[in-house]
């Protein structure tokens, strides 16, 4: 305990920002379970109302169930259907039967002994995922109980006014009947930062400090608190001064997060006039709301792997055509680049049978399967051309080594398209065609290959992998992975050069192209297309925003004659620092 | 009664969607069904009490089935873990 400050507490940051609020204590009832023996005649009773509190309970599941799903979204709705498998369960109902009848114990008393027991299984398993399984069962189990004694079901839906709630735990069935009016932040005993509270919480952009011990005992409903979700502290009954301090601080937290929001949505263009593209990374077709949200000019680089994996079969070309088409439709005429199937290296494909390889990376991979296997290669060719009419749609070879990939590439495209207008099937006559630069022979020919496509895409995962010899999973070596390593840049200016000589563009859509700190660099390098996770794009539009693209080439000339990574890091560090940056948290990066 | 061993041969094995899959497979018909790996058997039919045993990829299995479709509930078992539950 600090003093003049009320009382303070450190916890886990579940959600970033700030909130000055009462407190809301939000309990779990204790209740009394009466654990007596039931005379021999109660037993069916009991049996009996076990049974239909069970059934009710299936059904208040799959009502929540509708509610997440319009509230949140599918994905995180799924926690119930695993709530409605253990409601379900025939061996739970049986295990407290068997108490009921065996030890004459009521149904409540049977049902809560029996929860406890799967409870602690699951909490002592080693994974994670059994552990979260726990919480689930815990989570019927108090439902249940709640329809066995007549009580409504626990919720935070019944507020009159503005509070932060604090709870021991805050389950699934807990947070999807909160009120988002009135429940300004989470603090909670247990949970961290992929806790379901903390989920919830970014999801609503409410701040929420979690795991901290005994927070329950330490705090009264209506008492003020101050919650920092960004530092995980809170403070409880503090002084005037400090609450002051902290409204000040909740200001310039809004005032940047609106910034931040507000800047994606202008074009990344430097002080002298200069526009580059900044565009998203997404796999599949639901990312491009997210996209657009942050402000993407386009979608640069379109990974269709997610079409593929966790399948029994290939996709066939509708369902192709239907991805790409939805893409395409929601971009209104921006750019979308898809890239072929790149399968292969860490990625597998059980129905394509691929045999274990020694060294998967360097092996038969991306392009490399799609020139072997032209069937597959084809098909979504002819898919991503009739997607092409509705939008402004590119096609990307990953994995080229050379010139003559290529080629072969294209002269199967140049047959599908033979065979679309045979059919009379209308496609983009005009559509551009480019090439993953990632191999660095592809890298130095780019003088030739440049030729025979119209624009490249630089991969910098792989291009860093195969150009300094490191595998990046591998953490003995991981110093060694350097994406601003003199020898990366240099080709990737030799590939920028190469596209500007006959007018063409490039691109760059591996983890380089979201690093604010690189991207004044790569400005400099003369890069027109940065593509990145969505998240990323405010802060790199922010940075091209504040300098001019004559100073950047004058960065980055100076920056390719360093001699090494570290150099080249520092060097972009202190760059940054002078233009001013301040990130979302509100630090200087 | 029918019994089949088989192998867990997909990656994350019975576990999460695939013991989901399981049991509502075995819910589907009305004989008794229990599964067993090493000396412990469980009702087939309860998520739980699949979860609980902790199925990795590579345990053999043992599955038991006994009533009017115990032939049938084998055979659709069988066959969702030969397909390694259609991952």
């Amino acid at each position: 305990m600090e003093r003049g400050i009320g009382m303070l507490f450190q916890g886990i940051s579940g959600s970033r920002g700030i909130e000055i609020g009462k407190a809301y204590v939000y309990e779990k009832h204790n209740f009394d379970i009466d654990k007596k023996e039931i005379s021999s005649v109660d037993v069916d009773p009991e049996i009996h109302k076990l049974k239909q509190a069970l059934a009710v309970s299936n059904l208040q599941i799959q009502s929540v169930r509708q509610k997440a799903l319009e509230k949140v979204g599918e994905d995180k709705a799924k926690i119930f259907d695993a709530h409605l498998l253990i409601a379900e369960d025939p061996a739970y109902a049986e295990d407290i039967i068997t108490l009921i009848r065996e030890e004459r114990l009521s149904a409540a008393a049977a049902l809560e002994a029996v929860t406890n027991q799967y409870v602690t299984m699951f909490s002592g398993m080693d994974d994670e995922y059994m552990r979260e399984r726990g919480a689930d069962v815990k989570d019927v189990g108090d439902r249940v109980l709640r329809n066995l004694l007549g009580f409504p079901p626990r919720g935070l839906d019944h507020l009159a006014e503005e509070v932060i709630v604090v709870a021991h735990e805050l389950t699934p069935s807990d947070t999807i009947s909160l009120d988002a009016r009135y429940v300004k932040g989470f603090i909670t005993h247990i949970g961290g930062r992929t806790s379901h509270a903390a989920i919830i919480a970014r999801t609503l952009e409410i701040p929420a400090v979690l795991g901290v011990t005994g927070i329950t005992s330490r705090v009264k409903s209506g008492e003020i608190i101050i919650l920092d979700g960004t530092a995980g502290k809170i403070y409880v009954n503090p002084e005037k001064e400090l609450i002051v301090k902290y409204q000040q601080k909740q200001k310039e937290y809004l005032f940047l997060q609106a910034e931040i929001k507000q800047l994606g949505q202008l074009p990344a263009t430097t002080l002298d006039g200069k526009s580059v593209e900044i565009s998203a990374n997404i796999g599949a077709p639901q990312d491009i709301d997210m996209a657009l949200t942050y402000g993407a000019e386009g979608v640069g680089l379109y990974r269709t792997e997610f079409l593929y994996l966790g399948k029994k079969s290939l996709p066939c070309e509708d369902e192709q055509y239907q991805a790409y088409k939805k893409v395409a439709e929601k971009l209104e005429g921006k750019p979308l680049i898809i890239r072929t199937l790149d399968i292969g290296g860490d990625k597998e494909l059980p129905y394509l049978e691929l045999s274990p390889e020694l060294n998967p990376f360097l092996g038969y991979r991306g392009i490399r399967i799609c020139l072997d296997k032209a069937d597959i290669f084809k098909t979504q060719l002819r898919a991503i051309l009739k997607a092409s009419v509705h939008g402004n749609v590119m096609i990307m070879y990953p994995m080229i080594s050379g010139i003559t990939e290529v080629r072969r590439a294209n002269k199967i495209l140049a047959e599908v398209k033979q065979e679309l207008r045979e059919c009379g099937i209308l496609f983009d006559e005009d559509i551009k065609v480019g090439i993953m630069i990632e191999i660095p022979s592809a890298a130095i020919s780019a003088e030739k290959i440049i030729q025979e496509v119209d624009f490249f895409s630089i991969g910098t995962n792989d291009l860093c992998q195969y150009t300094l010899a490191v595998d990046r999973m591998n953490e003995k070596i991981s110093y060694l992975y350097q994406p601003l390593h003199p020898a990366v840049l240099k080709l990737i200016k030799i590939s920028i050069d190469a596209s500007h000589k006959y007018s063409k563009f490039t691109g760059m859509c591996g983890e380089l192209a979201g690093d604010p700190m690189a991207a004044v660099l790569l400005l400099g390098l003369g890069l027109d297309e940065f593509s990145m996770s969505a998240s990323s794009i405010p802060l790199v539009k922010k940075v091209i925003r504040s300098i001019t693209y004559e100073q950047a080439k004058k960065i980055a000339d100076a920056a390719l004659l360093l001699d090494t990574h570290q150099e080249i890091v520092e060097y972009s560090a202190k760059i940054l620092e002078t233009l001013r940056i301040i990130d979302a948290e509100g630090e200087k990066i | 009664m029918k019994t089949a061993n088989a192998v867990i041969n997909n990656p994350i094995g019975l576990h999460a969607r695939p013991a989901a899959q399981f049991t509502q497979i075995a819910a589907k018909y009305q004989s008794k069904i229990t599964l067993q790996k090493e000396a412990k058997v469980i009702d087939a039919k309860s998520i739980i009490k699949v979860l609980s045993l902790g199925i990795k990829q590579g345990t053999v299995i043992k599955i038991n089935a006994e009533g009017p479709d115990e032939k049938e509930a084998i055979d659709a078992l069988v066959k969702l873990i030969k397909s390694n539950f259609g991952e």
